[in-house]
């Protein structure tokens, strides 16, 4: 096993050169132990993953390798004969070339990794070349870098896949010493995860002696990532080294003790903004961090309504134009704000210097993700970091409570490493194609050792391969129009340029949700239903997910570039909205976040729940309403899935609290309607939070219950994850736009095109008619087989849901009550603030084709 | 709207149970919930827009969608000539989708395309994407057909009696958050534009300019397909 707990430093002498110590000492410096390890690995040829907090110096950690490395060789270099650095053919092996690496995340963090770099190289006088190469890099640059490579390329991960598709990428990479990933818990969690660890795979057989440095904030799994440092061996695991570094002072977290009414549901915390607000006026600089574009807007907006003081709060989310957030950015570094509101857009990386106080609003999720946040204030190590938490209604209180403790427990909660994703494996394999061509079974050997693909089997690698090549489909009739053909010796090559230059265009596998362009425009007339001309042209306020604008009949208002607007109509590719008077917008625009509560934090909820004493450590408010709760109905146990029904209005309800977060409910409460309609409950929707799910209907639950026309072992049988599952997901939305992901990802349908002219809208071809042509006649197809996959962790969460129905087995308790219990309030509020789910199209329908008949009628 | 009747259904929400009769220029048709048009009285079978081999087409491309598209829309075809036994089809242009697409029909496709012209009429209305339909597909082969007050053409240009396609119209329709989207008959009682018919054809909205060139100023209605009926909805509702 490596060591795990560093060992007083080791000598400073052996490891740092002169110039280096040098350098420390008159900033007044000493190096950190963990900074010191990671030199000792470098030295003994080994990859190694940092685990450090914020603030812990870990950049540096990561580069001083490389720094110390390269400063020596081109001492060497400059003592003996000096190399042309010209290529003159792939097999030149060169003395200088690329050494090392860096990848991040973002952008943003590589260009600001780039400043941070050039400030010891320029004042020990290193000569050393570090450049960036990102999306905005120009082409010119981008040509020079793969002819004339800097010492360090700091890039990210749709960069190395492009410049590994390269014929040159064997000249440009053999001399690869090292690659530093940068935010390696963020990076593994995601399908661009799946693709740079391809491209390592890839790496590791271009530059066998490539060792890799991961640097990566607190994860549960530290033994996990660390294997997808290091090629996997095959049969066994290998993993690089951890070294994690100590001495980070535990955080100050604390949750806000308002002095309101706290609010039975919703997510704007308007009810503590105040308080939020003297926090804001009593500290430095202040880092509000929320969960969705949405709340920030609103509580940025609110935040200056009462901004008597003129304070300099800005607000950053990922929506805002580039140009914006750049100057948000400045101001900060520059210290010239005292508040910012963010969303997750500012989670990671980018040193801001003097934050004193994080904020955070509504729900943490997780708490490693809190832990992360939280990070972001303070950036000396051994100062603890302070953070005021702000519950939005009472269930945040008790998820808050919960990551408070876990906080102080240290406990992570990451998600595991992924299994690497089929369509990302596509992805890739036309890329290695565009490259020196392959025979399947060196590219087959190549995947496996990387370690989201280290248990891929032969036969879905080989689906993958006749995937790019003809479809993959059943009937052989695309073989004249292959993408990939087999020369004589059976290496796979790209059959035309075309091809190369479309998957040179489509490479990356962040997939953007359809964006409409928000124009401002004058109100046109009133009455119901009108179809008079909007006047075109108006300020663009931004842009909008098209999904959301879809949701929307004109005469709706919501919260838009920190205004009330109203919805006015939909043109091409614009969205036309007008002034609304309206202080409150009629469609909340609150779409949950991107993440859903963590499992670990939930049963955290539970426990907290369940044990009486801990209730002593909530607010008042919130005990009172656990106690009431507990008299008029129950408390629900660790274990236990609680379920209530009752009558309000002339309807019959049925809640459950399995406390699995809002994906897993979602679809929990659409499988659950399925059932009831077939008891013949007559379902008419249902509603899911974080924590219950609510489903109301014409039959009488109670009554069919109790007499036994409605078993609820039986309505929660995780059986339900089978036929009825498979009936849903024929029609299933949130199944069409997971396949669509996939298709893209993979490269069946084209994100861009190199005819620019063709408007978008034009040749967006529908993946929802691909998918229900392909689920009818070729089921078991690999990309159905990817989007299932995705489906089982992804906007369906199924594993969680089948882990959920498997834990509540034999343990439901039935409530029946006369009327709404108090744990039940929250959910039963966002009925008509949430959207109704439901995907039975009649039923909708039918409703609005009522109007045209009462229209008919009177 | 001729012939709407409210009526409750068993959830006691009140429906419409004879939005399946669209009339046009006073001729019932019977809109099936394929998105083809029935004329009891001549038995006569209108589907417009099949795009026959789109998928293959795209394939040429280097979009390499699924080949069963063509599979699909002939099973379809199949399903509602079995409901309504007509003794004329008529297939309302774009049936292939590109000039070429016919040479690429599989020979099982061939086959089922046969039997289905087998023991009755069928007229090839061309369109624009298959303006030259050779002569050895079965059937006949014209540019337009007026039977009675009716006259059947691929590009719609607004006359009375028009039976049309081309635009494959759809819509949206949205309430609560919800919202769905779907292919529909666009009509005002007067003339109607057909939903395509094809497994891969895509939609144009309702509310594009090109539908309010061929409706007249006081508005028409969108019949949707929906999952078990067809539902009448006025346009200026959709989006």
């Amino acid at each position: 096993m490596p060591p795990r707990i560093l060992k007083s430093p080791a000598k400073p002498a052996t490891l740092l050169p002169d110039r280096f110590q040098a350098w420390f000492a008159a900033r007044g410096w000493t190096p950190r132990a963990h900074q010191l390890a990671l030199l000792e690995k470098a030295r003994e040829d080994r990859s190694a993953l940092l685990i450090a907090p914020t603030g812990a110096g870990k950049t540096l950690a990561g580069f001083l390798p490389t720094l110390v490395e390269v400063s020596s060789q081109v001492a060497e270099r400059d003592a003996g004969a000096k190399t042309s650095l010209v290529s003159t053919g792939r097999t030149v092996q060169r003395t200088g070339g690329l050494h090392t690496l860096y990848i991040s995340p973002l952008k943003a963090l590589a260009v600001d990794i780039a400043r941070n770099l050039e400030r010891p190289i320029a004042e020990m006088g290193l000569p050393i070349k570090v450049e960036t190469r990102t999306g905005d890099t120009p082409v010119s640059r981008r040509q020079r870098q793969r002819r004339y490579p800097p010492d360090i390329l700091l890039t990210t991960p749709e960069q190395v896949a492009l410049l590994l598709s390269s014929d040159d990428a064997p000249f440009l990479f053999s001399s690869l010493k090292r690659i530093v990933l940068d935010e390696l818990h963020a990076l593994v969690t995601s399908k661009r995860g799946d693709l740079l660890s391809l491209g390592l795979a890839r790496l590791w057989r271009l530059a066998p002696q490539l060792r890799a440095i991961g640097l990566s904030a607190t994860v549960a799994e530290p033994d996990e990532l660390a294997r997808f440092l290091v090629p996997q061996p095959g049969g066994k695991e290998a993993a690089a080294d951890v070294v994690v570094a100590g001495g980070a002072a535990p955080p100050l977290v604390e949750m806000l003790d308002t002095s309101e009414r706290l609010p039975w549901a919703g997510h704007s915390a308007r009810h503590a903004l105040a308080e939020v607000y003297e926090l804001i006026k009593q500290n430095k600089t202040t880092l509000v961090f929320v969960n969705t574009r949405s709340q920030a807007e609103m509580l940025f907006q609110e935040l200056w309504r009462m901004n008597d003081d003129g304070l300099a709060i800005a607000l950053h989310h990922g929506s805002l134009d580039v140009a914006q957030r750049r100057k948000v950015e400045d101001a900060m570094s520059a210290g010239r704000l005292r508040g910012v509101v963010c969303t997750s857009s500012l989670d990671l990386g980018i040193d801001w210097g003097d934050v004193d106080l994080v904020v955070n609003i509504g729900a943490p999720k997780g708490s490693s993700r809190l832990m992360q946040r939280i990070g972001r204030a303070n950036h000396r190590l051994d100062e603890a970091s302070r953070a005021v938490l702000v519950p939005a209604n009472r269930f945040e209180v008790l998820e808050c409570r919960a990551a408070i403790d876990a906080i102080a427990e240290n406990v992570q909660d990451t998600p595991p490493l992924r299994t690497g994703g089929l369509d990302v494996l596509a992805q890739h394999v036309l890329g290695r194609a565009c490259g020196e061509p392959f025979f399947s079974d060196d590219l087959y050997g190549e995947v496996l050792t990387a370690a989201p693909y280290s248990n891929l089997a032969r036969r879905d690698f080989d689906d993958v391969v006749d995937f790019v090549a003809t479809g993959g489909y059943a009937l052989k009739t695309y073989e004249r129009f292959a993408r990939i053909k087999q020369d004589k010796e059976g290496r796979w090559r790209v059959a035309n340029p075309k091809v190369r230059q479309s998957y040179r265009l489509n490479v990356g596998t962040i997939v953007e949700e359809p964006m409409l362009k928000v124009r401002l425009v004058r109100s046109r007339s009133t009455g119901s239903g009108s179809t008079g001309a909007i006047a075109r042209g108006g300020r663009v306020l931004g842009e909008i997910e098209e999904y959301f604008i879809e949701c929307l009949t004109p005469g709706d208002t919501f919260v838009f570039g920190g205004e009330v607007v109203r919805y006015e109509a939909l043109a091409e590719d614009q969205a036309y909205v007008s002034r609304a008077a309206d202080k409150d917008p009629k469609v909340p625009s609150y779409m949950g976040g991107k993440f859903p509560l963590s499992t670990y934090l939930a049963e955290r909820v539970r426990r907290l729940l369940d044990d009486r004493r801990a209730w002593n450590a909530l607010p008042e408010q919130v005990r009172d309403w656990l106690s009431l709760q507990k008299d008029v109905s129950r408390v629900p146990g660790v274990r236990e899935l609680l379920v209530e029904t009752f009558p309000r209005g002339n309807k019959h309800y049925l809640i459950c609290y399995p406390f699995e977060g809002r994906l897993a409910h979602q679809t929990l409460g659409m499988l659950l309607t399925r059932r009831l309609e077939r008891v013949r409950a007559r379902p008419l929707g249902f509603v899911a939070n974080e924590y219950a799910v609510a489903i109301w209907g014409l039959g009488d639950a109670s009554f069919m219950i109790r007499n036994g026309q409605l078993d609820l072992d039986a309505l929660f049988s995780p059986d339900m994850l089978g036929d009825d599952l498979e009936a849903w997901l024929a029609e299933s939305a949130l199944m069409k736009r997971t396949f669509r992901n996939c298709a893209l990802i993979s490269g069946l349908i084209e994100r861009r095109f190199t005819d620019e002219d063709k408007s978008r809208r034009q040749v967006l071809f529908s993946t929802d008619l691909v998918y229900d042509v392909l689920r009818k006649h070729q089921a078991d197809h690999v990309l159905l087989r990817a989007a299932r996959a995705d489906a089982a962790t992804g906007l369906l969460d199924l594993r969680r849901l089948g882990n959920m129905l498997a834990r509540i087995q034999g343990r439901i308790t039935h409530r029946e009550l006369d009327h709404v219990s108090p744990l039940a309030v929250p959910v039963m509020l966002e009925i008509g603030r949430e959207s109704v789910y439901g995907e039975a199209a009649d039923e909708l329908l039918a409703e609005a084709a009522e109007e045209l008949v009462k229209e008919a009628m009177s | 709207m001729a012939g709407t009747s409210p009526a409750m259904t068993e959830n006691g929400a009140i429906s419409i149970t004879s939005t399946r009769t669209l009339d046009v220029a006073g001729v019932p048709f019977h809109a099936d919930l394929s998105g083809a048009l029935f004329w009891e009285e001549q038995r006569l079978l209108v589907v417009s827009d099949l795009h026959l081999e789109k998928g293959s087409s795209f394939a040429a491309r280097g979009v390499l969608l699924p080949p069963y598209d063509t599979l699909a829309t002939l099973s379809r075809l199949a399903a509602v000539v079995a409901r309504h036994d007509p003794r004329v089809v008529v297939a309302l242009g774009d049936s292939f989708h590109d000039r070429t697409a016919h040479e690429r029909l599989s020979a099982d496709d061939r086959d089922a395309l046969a039997s289905l012209q087998n023991g009755r009429d069928w007229i090839w209305i061309s369109g624009n994407h298959d303006p030259m339909l050779p002569r050895d597909l079965g059937g006949t082969v014209a540019d337009e057909v007026a039977i009675g007050p009716i006259a059947f053409r691929h590009e719609p240009t607004g006359a009375h009696g028009e039976i049309a396609g081309h635009l494959h119209p759809k819509a949206r329709v949205s309430a609560r958050g919800r919202s769905m989207e779907r292919r529909c008959f666009a009509s005002d009682g007067m003339r109607v534009v057909m939903p395509a018919f094809g497994a891969y054809a895509g939609g144009l909205s309702i509310r594009d300019a090109a539908f309010a060139k061929i409706f007249p100023k006081n508005g028409f209605v969108a019949h949707l397909l929906g999952d078990r009926r067809v539902h009448a909805i006025a346009a200026s509702r959709c989006s």
